[in-house]
């Protein structure tokens, strides 16, 4: 019992992480319908702009928990610049063009900001800070869940919280809403249509920037291609729940993770992707709009 | 017509390799006897000649030259110093570019000139194929850096000898050493590459075969993967003792920091992909206490230092790889011939394995199998943000 409860916490935080980052692939997919295979990453530079601010915050003496926030803080807000930055030149461009060329122009961005980021760094992997500090809870129950994973799960339980509120009773959530549903119609009822999407990238990228400085700083390492594993798991995660869908990329975040953690832990770890991949396929052929995806009606 | 004028260049090349080839062998019959006319004795070899075979050319080239150029340099320093028993040693280099068919023609040359010693063959495959013929042929062979086990391990070869130290006493010493640390049950982890798979396959292999010791779990994680919380639930719940990891730097200092962060403190091993400064700069504080095997440290050794010296002299340059186990090799064959009086094959073989030699490398003799004693790896822990040498 205790293995599995160690299993499912485990598989909960990785999981935390996929749905952290899925948000951004559905909300971007549910605007203007792009999978935006850049936003890896954007995560990837999140946590980079973590680990310079932390290294710069430990230099001039800052408290622990203080460098914390401030180092998500900036990485959100740099993060956001990125993401906001890439629409309005991978993909602005490109919105009435067909749909193939604003994917090739996101993969386009994903490998010239992997290089970038090699070149401006370095390739080799760095060590991050440990902004989260590490203590036992609850006693005797630091194997099952450490204060890092607590960390993570809780800031993303409370990143959908808020994002859900967010798009259900703001004005611009709801303008999000509009423009999901249908972006002419929106247009033509006043809705500031460039504005909800760039609001939409900058969402997603703050979403991602998160999750890159808190795993960073649970697993203590970065390099310039984290982005890039991590953005594959996040998409798989937004399709399996059904891509466009916020709650969908939650579940199939979570699913994804405790799928990984149970693989290794009652398989063998050689099977984790295998299973991964598996699943995303069975679920892909029976239903293939994702767990929580509705079918599209056809519009006439 | 691009392929008329590379037929056309070839077939120079072909004649001009010949030309040279037999203009060599010429002038070698020449020498040998005015040498028989002058001093009046045919039994006593005035000059021994050493085969060096490897890859001369092509891409695997920078194995290759490093050993010719170590080989020319022992001659050079043994002839300086009167010849071995009075005779002059002369290098005589072939290519074999790492192929195993160039290999073959490569050994059938040197056979064919009457050579005793040869120091190669670089690459193992290329080692590989050209053993038969140097068995058949009574030629004692030394590798610098052949590291497949089964070459000295199956022992069908017992002519062949090497300063490198096999793939697998790397495990082998590192299984023992986890023994002596009074580890019972052991976690194997890999990487699931090559290198890292292999050596945890060797380390499975040499736990398998010993009762007292055994293996608890052996998986492969996922470079890359963006935590390994489960796998190292996984060892915890194995009940292992001790971990024994086979890859790199990075996916090491992931799965040790959570192993120290799930409060896991029992020992981490790991191989010379990890005995690297790097993963100590990763893994911070948690990296404290790790072990991993890594070559041993020549540059303390003087014989080293001369000898880096001595090609830096010569051409100009820092030796390239495998430098030292070549230039060990031709200390170590002369040497064999130096005891044994002469290059007949029984009393080269008995000398390789019974007589001391100090090279570069420490001072070597062969063991039965043909692997120099004492060559090869030594275990290091992470002391102080630092990797020491555990003695």
């Amino acid at each position: 019992m205790e293995y599995f409860l160690e299993l499912f916490m485990g598989g909960l935080t990785r999981g935390s992480i996929y749905a952290l980052i899925a948000l951004g692939y559905t909300m971007v997919y549910g605007i203007i319908e792009l999978i935006n295979f850049a936003h890896g990453e954007i995560y990837m530079i999140g946590a980079f702009t973590g680990l310079i601010v932390a290294g710069l915050l430990t230099m001039l003496g800052f408290p622990g928990p203080a460098i914390l926030v401030i180092a998500i803080v900036c990485a959100i807000i740099w993060a956001a610049a990125y993401g906001f930055t890439i629409e309005k030149m991978a993909y602005k461009p490109l919105r009435n063009a067909p749909r193939l060329s604003p994917l090739i122009s996101a993969i386009g961005m994903s490998i010239f900001l992997q290089n970038y980021v090699m070149l401006a760094q370095t390739s080799d992997f760095l060590p991050f800070p440990e902004l989260i500090p590490h203590f036992a809870f609850i006693d005797n129950m630091g194997s099952i869940l450490s204060s890092a994973e607590l960390v993570i799960i809780l800031a993303t339980v409370a990143s959908c919280v808020g994002l859900t509120l967010f798009i259900k009773f703001t004005k611009l959530g709801k303008a999000m809403r509009a423009t999901a549903q249908n972006r002419k119609m929106a247009m033509l009822v006043g809705v500031n249509v460039d504005m909800v999407i760039s609001a939409t990238f900058i969402i997603g990228s703050s979403l991602a920037a998160v999750g890159g400085v808190l795993i960073a700083s649970h697993i203590g390492q970065i390099n310039y291609y984290i982005g890039f594993i991590a953005g594959i798991k996040a998409f798989t995660a937004a399709v399996l729940g059904g891509i466009g869908s916020l709650p969908g990329a939650m579940l199939g975040g979570l699913v994804l993770g405790l799928t990984e953690a149970f693989a290794t832990g009652y398989v063998s770890s050689d099977y984790e992707d295998v299973f991964a991949f598996l699943l995303l396929v069975l679920i892909l052929i029976f239903r293939p709009s994702g767990i929580m995806g509705r079918e599209k009606t056809q519009k006439v | 017509m691009r392929v008329k004028l590379s037929l056309i260049a070839l077939c120079f090349v072909l004649a001009a390799m010949l030309a040279a080839c037999g203009g060599e062998a010429k002038k070698d019959e020449k020498k040998d006897a005015k040498a028989d006319v002058e001093t009046g004795e045919v039994a006593a070899p005035t000059k021994i000649v050493l085969g060096v075979a490897g890859a001369h050319s092509g891409d695997l080239a920078s194995y290759g030259l490093p050993s010719a150029n170590a080989a020319k340099l022992v001659a050079k320093k043994i002839n300086a110093a009167g010849g071995v028993n009075g005779a002059m040693v002369e290098v005589v280099p072939q290519d074999d570019q790492c192929k195993p068919e160039l290999a073959t023609n490569v050994a059938t040359k040197l056979l064919s000139d009457g050579v005793k010693i040869v120091l190669g063959h670089i690459c193992s495959g290329a080692t590989k194929a050209a053993l038969p013929i140097y068995v058949d042929g009574k030629i004692v062979v030394m590798s610098p850096s052949a590291t497949n086990p089964p070459l000295t391990q199956s022992g069908e070869y017992p002519n062949f000898f090497r300063t490198i130290a096999p793939d697998d006493a790397q495990a082998a010493l590192e299984v023992a050493f986890a023994k002596s640390l009074g580890l019972k049950k052991i976690a194997i982890i890999h990487d699931k590459g090559d290198y890292g798979k292999g050596f945890a396959s060797f380390c499975q292999q040499f736990i398998d075969a010993d009762p007292e010791i055994e293996v608890v779990l052996f998986e492969g994680v996922t470079p890359g993967a963006v935590d390994y919380s489960a796998v190292v639930q996984k060892i915890k719940s194995s009940g292992a003792e001790g971990v024994i990891f086979g890859g790199y730097h990075p996916e090491a200092s992931k799965i040790v920091t959570g192993m120290r962060k799930k409060d896991m403190n029992i020992p981490f091993m790991s191989d010379d992909g990890v005995k690297d400064d790097t993963f100590i700069k990763v893994a911070g504080k948690y990296a404290e206490g790790v072990y991993a095997t890594g070559p041993m440290d020549f540059s303390s050794n003087p014989l080293y230092t001369e000898a880096v010296e001595a090609h830096r002299a010569e051409f100009g340059s820092d030796p390239g790889p495998f430098f030292p186990e070549a230039y060990s090799a031709a200390l170590a064959l002369l040497n064999a011939v130096k005891v044994a009086g002469g290059t007949d094959y029984n009393k080269l073989i008995d000398a390789l394995h019974s007589s001391y030699v100090d090279t570069p490398v420490g001072k070597i003799k062969f063991d039965a199998k043909g692997d120099a004693e004492g060559v090869g790896f030594a275990v290091y822990q992470v002391k102080d943000g630092k990797y020491m040498e555990v003695k």
